[in-house]
């Protein structure tokens, strides 16, 4: 097989043939050609990985907790707190890298949660079609039309203690519905078609064809659902946050907003305080969508610039 | 060996599925060991859907499908399934979409791997496939590690036939399998489909092409709108068909000294004939297929939708 390589790369490029006719480690590497050349991802992909790494790393230079009063009150940044303190003398700086930390851990647990369950669901009625589709269909619908915020809003009321990881819960459970249609809708037109029978004649389960079949067909879009999912989830944790239905323990950059609001930041001129938490989830959201965008072009050959 | 008995399957259509569709009606069928059965018929005659469901893709509404004395709708649960499957199998008429564009083309080799012969070492593995592809007259440097787009529509369906091959099959679906080959793969692919039969395999040949059926089959059946209309041995359905459809089914394959106004005119020369079963007695559109020579049926001229 090895000495035959040269000549097939010969003949595709005496016809003319894109890179991605080769074996698979030879597309992995067309995809990374690909991914290394474009700016969109690359500038994407350093915002979101530089915030990562400072919302895991910086905080464990952190002496103290973020709540704790340790400064002067209502200090501008100065070299002592980078970002200034508070009203009441909490380090913003402090406050903002254990943000950043649990922004990500909001985006993964209900990015990940929604994608999970959105493909379980659309793989399922996809494939399974009849009934089961009808039952499972119904109920993404439902879903898809209850009010999410609403459905936030009491179930963050109700609950006296939150974490942020339960935030994350729910924000993934409510925002499931249209990942759910849409692998629904690409199931159904792939399980079409004559390979998924020829798995079945080759005596495949259903999973085994959903999951090694059929999933492989649309793997980059999982891929981008789940990044969406993810900006999603930390769009509505912030917007929770901000009207204070935020985690009541610990810290994250939409309750800093939302502090910042109650204690009159804006009236006062600390921009310090609400500046950073706000600039930091517009980077990380902002920064994921055009990374997807990025990621389509990559995997979307129709779509690059030549 | 494969038996069909009535064998019907019913569509609901329209927005509220109030209306019906009969893809295939009634029909009755036998494919014995060593014996090949061309299915002729236009599309949407339901030969496809007959193949289908042979295969168990789709579960028919009525009648029984028996294979070797078993019936096939009774076959229930993942191993009984691989049971079947390994004595049944099928080869589908778009060679294109039977790969899965993301991975290599002899993945389709390695999924039976996988499933059926778990313990066999990689080289004897290796010296079955590439028997296997021998047998289908493919290089097997040639189609190893390629993916589907860089090989052409007659290595793919050989590929498949192949396939099949590393089962110990005894029955073989073949949908349409020559009409995406050119001339001279076509003859090498009837030949093997002849190899394979006189290696005792039943060959179950859906076709549309009156002169591939002629071809190779031992047995023709033609079918119109889910319902056969004639069947027989094909020498005999053939040369003296009975079925208004079959006859002009056969007039209307072009000849090369014959123009269509010729070949109108000895249609018309022969006459309309009348129902052999209303002329013994039967009820008009009801009756069953008659017998007009040993082997050789004819169903009701004026059965309609």
């Amino acid at each position: 097989m090895s000495e035959m390589e040269p000549d097939v790369r010969a003949v595709q490029a005496a016809e003319g043939l894109p890179a991605q006719a080769g074996p698979p480690e030879r597309r992995l590497g067309e995809s990374l050609h690909f991914a290394l050349r474009n700016p969109k991802l690359l500038i994407g992909g350093g915002v979101v990985g530089a915030l990562l790494l400072t919302g895991l790393v910086a905080p464990l230079f952190v002496q103290e907790g973020p709540n704790v009063y340790v400064g002067p009150q209502a200090q501008a940044p100065s070299a002592q707190y980078w970002l200034g303190t508070t009203n009441f003398g909490q380090d913003v700086f402090a406050q903002f890298v254990f943000g950043l930390r649990s922004t990500f851990l909001v985006g993964l647990v209900g990015g990940g949660i929604a994608a999970v369950v959105g493909m379980v669901v659309g793989f399922t009625a996809g494939y399974r079609g009849g009934l089961v589709d009808e039952v499972l269909n119904m109920i993404t619908n439902v879903v898809l039309v209850l009010p999410a915020l609403v459905v936030l809003i009491i179930a963050a009321a109700y609950l006296q203690a939150r974490g942020i990881a339960l935030q994350g819960l729910f924000i993934g459970l409510t925002s499931w519905p249209w990942v759910a249609r849409a692998v629904r809708a690409q199931t159904l037109s792939l399980a079409t078609r004559d390979f998924v029978d020829l798995a079945r004649l080759s005596g495949r389960r259903a999973h085994s064809i959903v999951f090694r079949e059929i999933a492989p067909n649309m793997s980059s879009y999982l891929f981008m659902t789940f990044i969406l999912l993810f900006g999603g989830a930390i769009l509505i944790a912030a917007g929770l946050d901000f009207i204070g239905l935020g985690p009541t323990e610990g810290v994250s950059l939409g309750l800093m907003m939302h502090n910042a609001v109650t204690w009159g930041a804006l009236q006062l001129g600390m921009w310090w305080w609400f500046v950073p938490p706000g600039l930091g989830i517009t980077a990380i959201v902002g920064s994921l969508y055009i990374m997807n965008v990025g990621l389509d072009e990559v995997f979307n050959p129709k779509l690059r610039e030549l | 060996m494969l038996d069909l008995r009535q064998v019907t399957k019913t569509y609901r259509v329209g927005a509220f599925g109030g209306e019906r569709l009969h893809a295939v009606r009634g029909v009755d069928l036998a494919v014995a060991p060593g014996e090949v059965v061309s299915l002729i018929g236009e599309s949407g005659s339901g030969k496809s859907t007959i193949g289908k469901m042979v295969l168990r893709l789709i579960a028919p509404s009525a009648g029984a499908i028996t294979f070797e004395g078993r019936d096939v709708a009774a076959v229930r649960g993942h191993r009984a399934t691989k049971e079947y499957y390994r004595r049944v199998q099928g080869v589908f008429q778009d060679p294109f979409s039977c790969f899965n564009p993301v991975f290599t083309a002899d993945r389709v080799f390695g999924l039976i791997r996988a499933e059926y012969h778990r313990s066999a070492s990689a080289a004897a593995w290796r010296a079955r496939v590439e028997e296997a592809l021998a047998t289908v007259r493919l290089d097997p440097a040639q189609v190893m590690g390629k993916y589907p787009h860089q090989l052409s529509g007659g290595q793919l369906q050989r590929l498949l036939i192949a396939r099949a091959l590393l089962l110990d099959i005894r029955m073989l679906v073949a949908d349409e399998i020559i009409s995406m080959l050119d001339a001279s793969t076509r003859i090498d692919v009837l030949n093997l489909l002849g190899d394979l039969k006189a290696r005792g395999l039943g060959i179950l040949f859906i076709t549309h092409d009156l002169s591939l059926g002629n071809y190779i089959s031992d047995t023709a059946v033609i079918l119109r709108r889910g319902r056969v209309v004639e069947k027989g041995p094909t020498g005999e359905v053939f040369a003296a068909p009975a079925h208004p459809y079959t006859r002009r089914l056969l007039s209307s394959v072009p000849q090369l000294h014959t123009t269509w106004e010729q070949a109108d005119a000895a249609l018309r020369a022969g006459g309309e004939r009348a129902c052999p079963g209303c002329a013994r007695g039967g009820q008009p559109g009801a009756h069953g297929p008659v017998e007009l020579a040993p082997g050789h049926h004819v169903g009701c001229f004026t059965a309609q939708d």
